[in-house]
């Protein structure tokens, strides 16, 4: 049957269609590409930067800057180690302390906490994230710092000024490697609780249902299904916040006690990458001061790389989720 | 677009062409920048048409500046040492130093019970070299026979930034102790031996030691004056314990032999009312100016800030000490160099 209807001139064949804008799409394409290799370069620039600015020092010390534990700037003697040290120990301390503490809460805010309470909680440790470095310096200075000497190190320093790793009379009320770690511990809690709970909320609520429909008690529902499939992704939130902990300034600078020794009590004050790059860059005076501090940045990328490796290394051992080890 | 573009930018240039005011750009020591912060309004309220920035920022930070020529002139604690002056002479660019404020280092201190503590060099050198440990140490107590000393540990504080108060400090120290001469020497950054922490700024240490029982630092004395902090009387050259002041400070400064250059310390000056450890902040200035009309209104805004009463009485009212009316004359003679 003919139709009698005009219809609009169609094409008789699809391949004669009009092609459809394709600029739209490949400027999206090549803008994405662009944001996504800007992040590249911007960290090869970074990289440039603090190879030129090493090379004077990196010439003049070698390899020994690295094992070097002296800091004097009137002989030009300058060592690494001091700083690896302070910055290892307080962030490997911030760490043990965090972790547990973010798996935790990030534990009672998806699976035990009444469901009015989650929001309003959630809420307040992601202001906690918001505060500023020097803010949580200056608190950790007068009120963390007093407290903490007057209590823990003082009672410590009388009763076990044995053990070494907590050993030495206490310097300047309370300034040592532990506070600072305690200081970056409280800093990295709000990130690492906040992607923890977005790691536990991701597992699936069936695992949650198997599990007590096999006869769970809470704790081992929250064992079995939820941390072992969330395994792999509670280590990526700590190494969040390890990455976050290595390169805090500010707050570490106000209660680490800013002295370039090594010691093996954790009670004694140290020094860090970061915070001696702070201190001192303003006044180096001579061009072998200024490559030097460019060469500890240098160093801090290296061990915050280095420290990223080793973990993500770990986390692909851990078996992810879905696989039969509980 | 093109046609707003091109009045756009014809907007700005002559925009930038009647801010034809000079500007003088400086950087350097936070120890003087009160006072150039004030003397760089006042001057520019005159109407002289020249406006003077000074950034702060550290000596070390002055000092690499004026000799790479990023700034026209640069305060600094430390003058620059032999080699970097040489270096500069030989590309043509001799830097002039000119004293313009005097300052002092106080010892404050954290003893309870304990409000006019007195000290000598020697002493204050052993307890920042670890030696003497204890607030009722003999060398401590034949000082002070009217205090009673607690059996307290003395924790030293000292500055953890590179500093020019930490440079006239370790200068003292190097002066009065041939020990600490030989192991730590004096900069604006030194390895300090034994124990102790380190502070930023001196509000940093003189926070750390006001919390530290037993605690005993080093500051700027305008710093502790502002803050009512008390401090140590210390022993001058000539064994009276003096406390410090601007007065105290420029008896010091009297007493000095200044050579040609003005490069000079004065820590441990002769003198029965002399501070010993005070030292003095300098303008570094290039003796050949790049931009000739530039040289000439940094030429005259320095010999305001040295003839004006104004200028002088500026400094005076933020605690700086002047410096002597016979060196001035000398500074003027060598302000008149500069082309």
């Amino acid at each position: 049957m003919s139709q009698t209807t005009t219809s609009p001139a169609l094409p008789a064949r699809a391949a004669d269609m009009a092609e459809p804008s394709r600029l739209g799409n490949r400027l999206f394409e090549g803008l994405t590409f662009v944001s996504a290799m800007m992040i590249g370069v911007l960290f090869l620039l970074v990289a440039y930067v603090l190879i030129d600015g090493a090379r004077l020092a990196m010439s003049q010390y070698g390899w020994e800057f690295l094992t070097n534990t002296h800091w004097n700037p009137v002989t030009d003697n300058y060592g690494a180690l001091p700083f690896i040290f302070g910055t290892v120990v307080t962030s490997a301390i911030a760490l043990i302390i965090a972790v547990p503490l973010s798996i935790g809460t990030a534990i009672f805010l998806t699976d035990l906490a009444p469901l009015r309470l989650r929001q309003p909680l959630t809420s307040i440790i992601e202001m906690l994230a918001a505060v500023p470095s020097v803010i949580w310096g200056l608190w950790g200075l007068f009120v963390l710092l007093p407290w903490l000497h007057d209590y823990p190190y003082t009672w410590v320093s009388k009763h076990l000024s044995g053990i070494p790793l907590v050993a030495g009379p206490i310097q300047g009320a309370g300034a040592c490697i532990m506070s600072a770690g305690i200081i970056v511990a409280i800093m990295i809690l709000p990130i690492v609780t906040s992607v923890s709970r977005e790691i536990l909320r991701s597992v699936p609520d069936l695992q949650r249902e198997a599990a007590y429909g096999l006869g769970a008690t809470r704790w081992e529902v929250t064992r079995i299904a939820v941390l072992s499939y969330a395994r792999r992704g509670l280590m990526g939130a700590a190494v969040l916040g390890l990455g976050r902990a290595l390169g805090e300034t500010m707050a570490v600078t106000m209660v680490v006690g800013n002295s370039p020794k090594i010691n093996a009590s954790l009670l004694q004050p140290g020094w860090t990458l970061a915070s001696v790059i702070a201190n001192q860059f303003g006044e180096a005076a001579t061009d072998i001061q200024r490559s030097v501090l460019f060469e500890i940045g240098l160093v801090l990328v290296c061990v915050t790389i280095l420290v990223n490796i080793g973990a993500l290394l770990l986390i692909k051992s851990i078996d992810g989720p879905g696989s039969r080890r509980a | 677009m093109n046609k707003f573009l091109i009045a756009g930018l014809l907007g700005l240039l002559t925009l930038s062409a009647q801010a034809a005011d000079i500007t003088l750009t400086g950087s350097g020591s936070t120890f003087v920048k009160p006072a150039m912060d004030k003397w760089a309004d006042a001057y520019d309220k005159k109407g002289t048409g020249v406006k003077v920035t000074y950034a702060g920022g550290g000596s070390g930070t002055g000092q690499k500046n004026v000799q790479d020529g990023t700034v026209d002139f640069a305060g600094s604690d430390g003058p620059l040492s032999d080699a970097a002056l040489a270096i500069a002479r030989s590309k043509d660019n001799n830097i002039l130093h000119l004293p313009v404020v005097a300052g002092a280092v106080v010892i404050i201190y954290n003893v309870p019970g304990v409000t006019n503590l007195k000290l000598d060099g020697a002493t204050i050198a052993n307890i920042y070299l670890g030696k003497i440990t204890k607030w009722n140490d003999p060398a401590i107590a034949s000082q002070n026979p009217d205090d009673k000393l607690p059996d307290a540990d003395i924790s030293t504080v000292h500055r953890s930034d590179g500093s020019g108060t930490t440079f006239i400090f370790t200068d003292y120290l190097s002066n009065v102790s041939a020990d600490w001469k030989k192991n730590v020497g004096k900069a604006t950054t030194v390895e300090w031996p034994g124990t102790g922490v380190g502070q930023s700024g001196s509000a940093g240490v003189a926070g750390q030691v006001q919390k530290t029982v037993g605690g005993i630092g080093y500051v700027e004395l305008i710093y502790a004056a502002n803050n009512k902090i008390s401090y140590a009387d210390i022993k001058n050259a000539n064994g009276k314990y003096v406390t410090a002041s601007l007065d105290s400070v420029s008896d010091a400064l009297g007493t000095a032999t200044i050579p040609a250059d003005f490069r000079f310390s004065f820590v441990n000056a002769p003198g029965d009312t002399s501070y010993p450890i005070s030292g003095v902040t300098w303008l570094m200035v290039p003796q050949h100016s790049k931009d000739a009309a530039k040289g000439a209104k940094l030429v005259e805004f320095l010999k305001w800030i040295y003839n004006d009463a104004d200028a002088k009485k500026m400094a005076h009212d933020l605690n700086y000490a002047p410096i002597p009316d016979a060196v001035v004359k000398r500074v003027l003679t060598t302000i008149d160099t500069i082309k």
